[in-house]
């Protein structure tokens, strides 16, 4: 064995024919999380209690918006090309707050991540919400990490079998009630459990329960910490947000090394504190050693901390053996120099300027949305046309975005063409009515006497007065005649 | 064949063979599953080959074909319509205008009719094209613009083969020898001064008694046209021919006589009605 920098050349393949390489595939080493008590694990039932009401409760709030309108206070009517949020109605053309919204949950994502690590990973993450659910149903019916290996380990029998079944029908149903959920916030929540219980429900929303019943089943009950090593590109780019100074799940290895059994009564002199009891691998819902470093696999949950935490108090030694903490601090500690903590740094002001920034930007977009919008569109086929008294029309197309329930009307006017006549198809008067909630289109004339048409192309503005309101839409548009 | 096993001495993990400008890769292995998956991919491209068409020359066992699919949505949409398009061929116009819905259906229906079938030669939205099509966009009509007349012209055409057609016959005056090259000008010069654009007051003149004795008849005493016999307006601002006096005096000579064909047989009756109700909407009607 021969050493070349930092690789081990372990021997020659070829002479010893013995020697066979790692396979590519490898089988999945099952994970059975151990049951854990502590501060970390109270926040976790926390937050699952918290996000799940939120995610059952949310479609069954109701917000009245009125007659003709849906009640629900949060809805995506896709047939409709509708989303309801509370007060706020968003168009198709509005699609920009959903963006932004989005926006501001990635910046806020990166933000808390270079403060904390990966607290969206461990506590509020679906897959981690609906994973640590499905571990407690599972504990509950098949008993703890040792029974379950233990099940597993069984040959089949029909306890074995019953136990199984019994797992996974409460699996199912979850599941079931998950993706009935999801349907939801797509469908009147009362009508479609309504028609869903009954059978009456159509095709496509049929598809999609059980596409999520399916989905959540798999993912949270076979697929699990596989999702996050690898399916999910969260992860792999998450220590992009990292640095010396963020808040991570940590191993004291200056304090737990060297690490080792210990017999009741030996003394701690010249030993770590960590007994090596592996209650931290047998907690960790994706099955890693913390004492190896910060990893991939590790979700930040702290579960580790806290049977860690269990252990330190049975040997009488201080907690926070394994704790949260930065790089920068485990550095000075092992060095024994003085702690120093930097909440502002480059990476911090910058996503905190861009979360601002993106709220701002979404704030500003919310306070200036307008109940109704006006576009104006010159004809162009043909440009002019000359009327039988030499009199020259210009043509436009006025479409009104009417976003309230109720009928408006609006008076369209040319400003910056003397002399214009303004009249409007298909109708007497210059009063346009614009249906509730709905685009109305209208074609509108402007006309000048020909010796007042201007030559070629002029601006001008079609102002677009709410009649009720007297708040007046302005829009530039041109005004064509011959040139001379 | 390597000759060597290499492990990586921090992480105790093989080290594979490649390696790109002195980087090398550890193995580290995927789980089966994923494997798997890919198996699975393979064998629903297999699946897929076999009912779908993704060979050439062989269209899938389930003869199934995006042409046909679109056959027959367009079938759907068309059935969806029916029922529109029925109502809107039994309804009389003004009452087809009246009502908001199949009002709408018949101007959008209108628009795409007339982009298939009239622009041609009357233009992308009715702006009209030099050599005798009219601009429909305008307020000037030879033949009438309410709905009614518009509905009449498309359906009948004007000197169609149609037993119905519009026709009005002008007399070919210099051809047939029936006024002199000086009459004719003349006539030209008052036709001009109607709409304010002659030159010549003595010749205008002469030509108003000529035109009272043998145009006033069908355009009109004071030249205004009438529509019922299809006789231009020739105090307006809009000339089909041209507006200067050599074209007056060429449309006197020998008269265009312009056709448009008859569209009933060629389009539905519903479809006319769009045509009609489409026209009338784009600005002139009356």
């Amino acid at each position: 064995m021969t050493m070349v920098g930092d690789i081990v050349v372990v021997e020659d393949a070829v002479s010893t024919k013995a020697r066979k390489r790692d396979p590519l595939y490898v089988d999945r080493v099952r994970v059975y999380p151990k049951r854990v008590h502590g501060t970390f694990r109270r926040v976790k039932w926390a937050a699952l209690i918290v996000l799940l009401a939120i995610y059952y409760i949310a479609p069954w709030l109701r917000w009245d918006r009125g007659p003709g309108a849906p009640d629900q206070a949060f809805l995506i009517d896709m047939p409709n090309r509708r989303a309801y949020f509370l007060w706020l109605e968003i168009w198709p053309q509005e699609v920009y707050f959903l963006m932004g919204l989005l926006i501001i949950a990635a910046f806020g994502l990166f933000f808390v991540t270079s403060l904390a690590g990966r607290v969206w990973c461990g506590y509020a993450c679906p897959q981690t919400v609906w994973t640590d659910l499905y571990m407690w149903v599972e504990r509950l019916i098949e008993g703890d990490r040792n029974a379950r290996i233990k099940l597993d380990a069984a040959p089949l029998s029909a306890g074995k079998l019953a136990i199984k079944s019994t797992k996974h029908g409460a699996w199912l149903a979850i599941a079931a009630l998950t993706g009935g959920a999801w349907i939801m916030y797509f469908n009147d929540a009362p009508t479609v459990i309504g028609a869903l219980v009954t059978g009456a429900v159509s095709l496509k929303v049929t598809f999609f329960f059980g596409l999520f019943t399916a989905t959540t089943y798999l993912l949270a009950g076979w697929s699990r910490e596989q999702v996050c090593t690898y399916m999910c590109p969260w992860p792999r780019f998450q220590s992009a947000m990292f640095d010396e100074d963020t808040y991570v799940v940590t191993y004291q290895a200056w304090r737990g090394e060297p690490r080792g059994k210990r017999k009741k009564g030996e003394s701690w002199e010249g030993r770590g504190h960590c007994v090596d009891c592996n209650q931290c691998v047998a907690v960790c819902p994706t099955g890693i050693d913390i004492r190896d470093g910060s990893q991939l696999e590790c979700i930040g949950c702290g579960l580790c901390i806290d049977a860690c935490d269990g252990v330190m108090s049975k040997v009488g030694l201080p907690s926070h053996l394994i704790t949260l903490d930065t790089q920068s601090h485990q550095a000075a500690r092992t060095a024994g120099r003085p702690l120093r903590y930097r909440v502002v740094r480059p990476r911090t002001i910058l996503y905190a300027a861009l979360l601002l920034l993106a709220s701002g930007l979404m704030a500003a977009g919310l306070a200036a949305r307008t109940t109704s919008e006006v576009t104006v569109q010159h004809e162009r086929n043909p440009l002019f046309v000359t009327l039988s008294d030499g009199a020259i029309r210009n043509d436009y197309t006025i479409k009104i975005l009417n976003k309230e329930r109720l009928a408006r009307h609006f008076v369209v006017s040319v400003e910056g063409l003397a002399g214009a006549r303004v009249w409007i198809e298909g109708q007497e008067g210059l009063a346009l009515a614009a249906a509730a909630d709905a685009v109305t289109t209208a074609r509108v004339h402007v006309a000048v006497p020909g010796a007042a048409a201007p030559a070629g192309s002029s601006e001008i503005v079609v102002a677009i007065t709410d009649i009720a309101s007297n708040a007046t839409a302005r829009h530039g548009s041109v005004f064509v005649g011959p040139e001379r | 064949m390597p000759t060597k096993l290499e492990k990586d001495a921090i992480t105790g993990m093989e080290i594979r063979d490649h390696e790109w400008d002195g980087l090398r890769e550890l193995n580290t292995p995927l789980p089966k599953w994923w494997v798997y998956i890919l198996y699975a991919t393979i064998l629903w491209s297999a699946v897929y080959v076999v009912l779908y068409p993704g060979v050439p020359g062989f269209r899938g066992v389930l003869d199934w074909a995006q042409r046909e699919e679109i056959v027959d949505r367009l079938a759907e949409s068309r059935a969806a319509q029916a029922a529109r398009l029925d109502r809107m061929g039994a309804s009389d116009l003004a009452a087809v205008a009246a009502d908001p819905e199949l009002g709408a259906f018949a101007i959008a229906g209108g628009r795409a009719a007339f982009a298939d079938n009239c622009a041609p030669c009357h233009g992308q939205g009715g702006a009209g094209r030099p050599g005798g099509f009219p601009a429909l966009v305008d307020d000037d009509w030879i033949w009438g613009g309410s709905p009614e007349a518009i509905h009449q012209t498309i359906a009948y055409g004007i000197r169609s083969s149609h037993d119905e057609t519009r026709v009005s016959d002008m007399p070919r005056f210099g051809a047939d020898g029936l006024l002199t090259r000086e009459s004719i000008g003349d006539v030209a010069e008052y036709v001009l001064s109607l709409s304010g654009t002659a030159e010549d007051p003595a010749a205008a003149k002469r030509g108003g008694v000529i035109f009272t004795e043998n145009c006033a008849v069908c355009h009109g005493e004071d030249g205004r046209g009438i529509a019922d016999v299809g006789a231009p307006d020739l105090a307006d601002a809009i000339w089909l021919y041209g507006g200067d006096r050599a074209s007056v005096a060429a449309s006197i000579t020998s008269p265009h006589g312009g056709v448009m064909p008859a569209w009933t047989g060629r389009l539905d009756e519903a479809t006319i009605k769009m045509l009609a109700l489409y026209v009338h909407g784009l600005g002139g009607g009356e």
